[in-house]
């Protein structure tokens, strides 16, 4: 059993007001060490045995036409883990 | 003249726009999401609502449904589609108009009668429209924010795409005060706020005349009519 990870974030020069309303709880909550709070998206992929070189190629398919809009966001890694299962 | 409606699951605002077709003296034809047929509409009007819990991002997973590799087919050979909020959404999603929509920079949903002018009146959808027409049609959005990198912006501005901007407010921190879009060709129109909402008095937005009198919305289901009839 192995996952395939995706990771997406916003573009940086992009406004992400998700992470700006997150930011602003932390003021809320006294916390004031941080200027910036980014959200951005990992996804899991499952693979049943190991994944594959073909899995990874699929993925990164994915990761570009589905996962993100490459308008708005930047696929920042493909990667494959070990499940913990 | 036959206008399609795609329901995908979630569409709020199908039937309103099957409503307004109607009003403006075409024939609404409902169309399914899952299908493969368009039924051989004339034009085609993507609705707004939600669509597939909007789980990735707005429009993104109704962008890949099945009816979608018709639309993205037939919009490369001149089909006339309207995308309105969520429709606008998936337009933009599956690649028929530029940028990306997110969350509005206020951070709330917001619900208003909006003042939009119209920029450009040489689309299928604007045509009835007196250029820098100022219109009032109902604004219901979350994530309204018109964004793109500033060389897509420039793109946009010079080779006129913009179809309608916000004025006076600008509801959800749109880039350029950007309301609405048109392709290339003119064809295609996508914009965040509802004319299907305002196109019967009774129904629309208040006006200086009367209470719920306004019927900005109704010309963009009339124009698609005589572009259809003059193609």
């Amino acid at each position: 059993m192995a996952i395939i990870v995706v990771e997406v974030m916003p573009k940086r020069e992009l406004l992400d007001p998700a992470g700006k309303a997150v930011l602003g709880a932390f003021h809320r909550s006294g916390i004031e060490g941080f200027h910036e709070v980014r959200i951005g998206k990992r996804f899991e992929l499952h693979v049943d045995g190991p994944a594959t070189e073909s899995h990874l190629a699929d993925a990164r398919k994915m990761a570009d036409d589905l996962l993100s809009n490459g308008v708005i966001e930047d696929v920042l890694d493909v990667r494959v883990e070990d499940s913990p299962a | 003249m036959r206008v399609g409606v795609v329901t995908f699951p979630g569409s709020l605002d199908d039937r309103d726009a099957l409503r307004a077709v109607r009003l403006a003296g075409g024939t609404p034809v409902p169309l399914w999401h899952g299908t493969h047929d368009l039924e051989g509409v004339d034009a085609l009007i993507l609705p707004g609502g939600f669509s597939y819990g909007d789980y990735l991002r707005c429009g993104a997973i109704a962008a890949h449904s099945p009816i979608m590799s018709e639309v993205v087919s037939e919009a490369k050979k001149g089909l006339p589609i309207l995308g309105i909020c969520n429709g606008f959404q998936i337009l933009v999603e599956a690649g028929l108009l530029p940028g990306g929509l997110v969350r509005n920079d206020h951070g709330d949903f917001i619900c208003r009668d909006q003042k939009l002018r119209v920029e450009n009146t040489g689309t299928a959808w604007t045509s009835g429209y007196e250029l820098h027409q100022e219109i009032v049609i109902p604004l219901k959005n979350g994530e309204g924010g018109f964004i793109a990198d500033d060389e897509s912006l420039k793109r946009i501005e010079g080779e006129n795409l913009v179809a309608f901007r916000y004025l006076e407010v600008n509801p959800n921190g749109s880039a350029h005060d950007i309301a609405g879009l048109r392709n290339e060709s003119g064809r295609i129109v996508g914009l965040m706020p509802h004319p299907e909402h305002a196109v019967e008095a009774g129904f629309g937005p208040d006006t200086d005349v009367a209470m719920k009198s306004g019927t900005d919305g109704l010309a963009m289901f009339q124009s698609v009519l005589t572009q259809v009839v003059n193609a």
